[in-house]
C-alpha cells in the first residue's frame, strides 16, 4: 500500500442521509465519534439519493456505509441503495443504518442485506465496535 | 441611611452563610460526601449547592421582575396569569393525506383541544408535490401530504376557519402554503380580518438546525418580509412568523443556545421588516415565539422568564417600540422530542408531564405535549390522548394554575434567569460582530456551536455522567414491546398521485401558467409575493409549480460544509 510506513490502515466510512429528512443531529454525532476512534469518515451531507449515495461510495473507496434516516422512509430507501451497492460490485463493503427504525422493520432491512441497524439509545462505542468488527480493512492483516 | 443599613443586612447574611459552612456544611461533607463532584444542568451548566439572597447581589425587585403584565414582564405577560384565560391546548398533527388528518383535527377538537396545529410531510416542507421523484417513500410520513388548494380544502372539511385558530409548522414554501389556507378561508367566506393563527414562517432557524430550506437566506428573507407586510395589511390577526428555539434545541443546542439564537433571529426579522420600510410598532405585536421544554425543570422556566425580560430591552432598547404589545414576549412551547425513548416508552408520559409543567410554569401562551410514542413513530390515537389529558390534568387538577409566576423570587430560579438573560446578551455581541444572524448563518457560528454542545452531551450520556431512565441505567433486558403503532403505508403516496393527476386534467392550464409568470415577474421586482401567489392558489397551481416558479429568481440554497 501508499501508505507504507502505517501499521493498520485507516478504516473508511462514508455516512449518508438519504432522503428528504434534515435531522442530521444524529450522523453529526456519529461521524465526529467515528473520527475520535481513528477512522476516516467522509459525510455525504443532506438529501443524497441513493443513486449519488452509491456513486460516492465507489468514489471514495470505503470499508463501510452508513445510512441515517428519521422520516419512515427506510424501507424505500435503506434497500435501494444496497441494490445499487450489490450493482456496484461493492460486495465486501458493509451497509448499516441508523434513525427512528420500528423494531417490526428490522429483520425485514437485515434480509434485504442491512447488516445492523441502530435505533434510538445506541451507544456510539457500539457502533465503533460493529464497524471494527466488519469492515473489510480491519480484517486485513496488517 | 437606608443603604447603609441594606448593606450592614447583606453584609450580616454573607457572614451567616459563611459560619453555616463552617458550622453545619463542612461537618456534614466529610461524613457522608456529596455523590459528584459537580452538578450541571441537562445543558451542562453549572448548579452551586444552594442559592440564597447571597447569590443576588444588587437585587431589585421593581427593575428585574416587576408586575404581571407589566415591563420587564418577568413574571408573565398577563396581569392574572392564568386565572383569566388557560393557555391554549395546541396538540401538533398531521400524517396521511388531508382526509386522515382531517379527522385527527376533529378528534382532537372533540376532546376538548382548544386550537389546531398542522404537521406537513417532508415533501410538503421541503416544497415538493407528494409525486415529486424526490417524494417518494415519503409522501404522508412526518406530516399531511399537501399539494394545492384541492388537498387544503379537504384538510379543513367542516372547520370554520373564523371559529379555530390555525398554527401551520411550514418554513422554506410557507408564503404559498399560507396562501393556500388563505384560499380555503375564502371559499368558506370567512372574513381574513377575523382568521386568527400562525405560520411558523421562520427559515433562519432552518440554516441553523431544522435544515428545510428551498432559497438562500437574503431571497428567503425577502418572502418573509412579504408575508410579515401582508399579513399585518389584510390578516391582521395572524401571526406571521413564529421565531423558533425549538428546532434549534432538537439539533443539541444547550438552553442558554435555544434562548440566545431565537431571539437573535427575532432581531434579524424586525430589522429586515424596519429596513423594508415598515414601523416596528405596526409589525411587532403579531411577532411570537415557539420554544422547547426540555428535562431540566428550572433551567426551563428561567429560559421562558428571561426571554421576555430580555425581548423588553430589545425592543425598547435597540428598536425604540412605543406601543407596549410591541415589548411583550408571546409564545407556544412543545415538549422535548429528543429527550423521548424508545426504550421504555411509557416512561415518556413522566417525562412530558415534568416539562409541560415547566411550561406552564413559564407562563406559555400555548402548549403542546408530546405523546409517548414519538421516539418509535408519529403518534396513535391513544397516545395523543394522553398528551393533552396531561395538559388538562396540570391545568385543572395541579393548582399552579392559581396564582401568577408561583416561582417568583425562588433564589435559585432568579440567579438562573439572570445567568441566561446576561448569557443570551453574549451571544448578542458575537453575533452583531458577524454583521447580523444573516452573516453568522454564512460563516457556520450558530451551526457549530450546535455541534460542540449535542457532541458534548452525547459523550456525557456514554460515560454515564448524565443518566437517561432506561437507555444508559435501570435497562430492562426484555422489555415488553407490544405497542400499537401508526403505520403510513404507500397508498398516501398513490392516492396524492392520482389527485394531482387528476387536478392537472381537469383545471385551466393557460391560467396557472399565466399566474406563475407572473409570480416569477413580481419577484424579480421585489414586489410583495402574496397577492401573486395568492393568484396562482386560485388557479390551483401545485405547491412544487409556485416553489419551481421562484427557483431561477432566487437560487436554491447548499449547505456548506462545517
Amino acid at each position: 500500500m501508499s501508505e507504507g510506513i502505517m501499521s493498520e490502515a485507516r478504516i473508511r466510512v462514508l455516512l449518508a442521509k438519504p432522503g428528504l429528512d434534515g435531522h442530521d443531529r444524529g450522523v453529526k454525532v456519529i461521524a465526529r465519534a467515528l473520527r475520535d476512534a481513528g477512522m476516516e469518515v467522509i459525510y455525504t451531507g443532506l438529501r443524497q439519493t441513493p443513486e449519488q449515495v452509491v456513486a460516492a461510495a465507489v468514489q471514495e473507496d470505503v470499508d463501510a456505509i452508513g445510512l441515517s434516516i428519521l422520516s419512515g422512509a427506510h424501507m424505500t430507501l435503506f434497500p435501494r441503495v444496497v441494490e445499487l451497492a450489490r450493482q456496484e460490485g461493492l460486495d465486501d463493503v458493509v451497509i448499516f443504518g441508523g434513525g427512528i427504525i420500528p423494531d417490526e422493520d428490522i429483520p425485514r432491512l437485515k434480509e434485504l442485506g442491512v447488516s445492523e441497524v441502530f435505533t434510538p439509545g445506541a451507544r456510539m462505542q457500539e457502533i465503533i465496535d460493529f464497524i471494527r468488527r466488519n469492515s473489510h480493512t480491519a480484517l486485513q492483516p496488517a | 441611611m437606608s443603604t447603609m443599613s441594606t448593606t450592614d443586612v447583606t453584609n450580616r447574611l454573607e457572614e451567616a452563610e459563611r459560619e453555616w459552612e463552617e458550622r453545619k456544611l463542612e461537618p456534614s461533607l466529610k461524613e457522608s460526601p456529596e455523590t459528584k463532584k459537580s452538578f450541571t444542568t441537562v445543558s451542562l451548566a453549572p448548579v452551586e449547592r444552594l442559592y440564597t439572597p447571597n447569590s443576588l447581589p444588587e437585587f431589585d425587585y421593581e427593575t428585574e421582575l416587576g408586575f404581571p403584565g407589566e415591563p420587564p414582564y418577568t413574571r408573565g405577560i398577563h396581569a392574572t396569569g392564568y386565572r383569566g384565560k388557560l393557555w391554549t391546548m395546541r396538540q401538533f398533527a398531521g400524517f396521511g393525506s388531508a382526509f386522515d388528518t382531517n379527522q385527527r383535527f376533529k378528534y382532537l377538537l372533540a376532546n376538548g383541544q382548544t386550537g389546531l396545529s398542522v404537521a406537513f410531510d417532508l415533501p410538503t416542507l421541503m416544497g415538493y408535490d407528494s409525486d415529486h421523484p424526490f417524494s417518494e417513500g415519503e409522501v404522508g410520513k412526518c406530516g399531511v401530504a399537501i399539494s394545492s388548494l384541492a388537498d387544503m380544502e379537504v384538510l379543513f372539511d367542516g372547520i370554520p376557519l373564523e371559529n379555530v385558530t390555525t398554527s401551520m409548522t411550514i418554513n422554506a414554501p410557507a408564503s404559498m402554503i399560507f396562501a393556500m389556507f388563505l384560499g380555503v378561508a375564502e371559499k368558506q367566506g370567512a372574513d381574513w380580518k377575523k382568521v386568527g393563527g400562525t405560520i411558523q414562517n421562520d427559515i433562519l432557524k432552518e440554516y441553523i438546525a431544522q435544515k428545510e430550506w428551498i432559497y438562500p437566506p437574503r431571497p428567503a428573507m425577502q418572502l418573509i418580509v412579504d408575508t410579515i407586510e401582508f399579513c399585518t395589511r389584510e390578516v391582521p390577526r395572524f401571526n406571521p412568523v413564529s421565531i423558533s428555539g425549538y428546532h434549534i434545541r432538537e439539533a443539541g443546542s444547550t438552553a442558554l443556545q435555544e434562548l440566545a439564537f431565537t431571539l437573535r433571529d427575532g432581531i434579524e426579522y424586525v430589522q429586515y421588516a424596519i429596513d423594508h420600510g415598515m414601523d416596528v410598532d405596526d409589525f411587532a405585536p403579531r411577532l411570537s415565539f415557539f420554544f422547547n421544554s426540555h428535562n431540566d425543570f428550572f433551567e426551563e422556566i428561567a429560559k421562558y422568564r428571561a426571554a421576555r425580560r430580555i425581548w423588553h430591552k430589545v425592543m425598547t432598547e435597540r428598536f425604540n417600540a412605543k406601543n407596549p404589545r410591541s415589548w411583550a414576549l408571546r409564545f407556544h412551547t412543545q415538549t422535548a422530542g429528543v429527550s423521548l425513548t424508545a426504550q421504555q416508552p411509557l416512561n415518556n408520559i413522566v417525562r412530558v408531564a415534568i416539562q409541560a409543567l415547566a411550561g406552564v410554569l413559564g407562563g406559555t401562551q400555548s402548549l403542546h405535549t408530546d405523546a409517548y410514542d414519538e421516539a418509535l413513530a408519529l403518534p396513535s390515537d391513544a397516545a395523543a390522548l394522553i398528551a393533552l389529558r396531561t395538559q388538562q390534568i396540570i391545568a385543572h387538577e395541579s393548582g399552579v394554575i392559581n396564582t401568577v409566576d408561583p416561582l417568583g423570587g425562588s433564589y435559585f430560579l432568579e440567579k438562573l434567569t439572570r445567568e441566561m438573560e446576561e448569557g443570551a446578551f453574549e451571544y448578542f455581541r458575537k453575533i452583531d460582530d458577524f454583521g447580523g444572524m444573516t452573516e453568522a448563518i454564512e460563516a457556520g457560528f450558530p451551526q457549530r456551536e450546535i455541534q460542540d454542545s449535542s457532541y458534548e452531551f452525547q459523550k456525557a450520556v456514554e460515560s454515564r455522567d448524565k443518566i437517561i431512565v432506561g437507555v444508559n441505567d435501570y435497562v430492562m433486558d426484555d422489555e415488553p414491546s407490544a405497542m400499537n403503532l401508526l403505520q403510513i403505508d404507500e397508498s398516501v403516496a398513490e392516492l396524492q398521485a392520482g389527485r394531482l393527476s387528476k387536478l392537472r386534467a381537469e383545471r385551466n392550464s393557460s391560467k396557472v401558467e399565466e399566474t406563475l409568470k407572473d409570480l416569477a415577474a413580481g419577484a424579480r421586482a421585489r414586489v410583495n409575493t402574496m397577492p401573486l401567489l395568492l393568484d396562482c392558489v386560485r388557479a390551483y397551481a401545485t405547491l412544487g409549480e409556485m416553489c419551481d416558479a421562484l427557483r431561477p429568481v432566487f437560487g436554491e440554497y447548499q449547505e456548506p460544509a462545517f
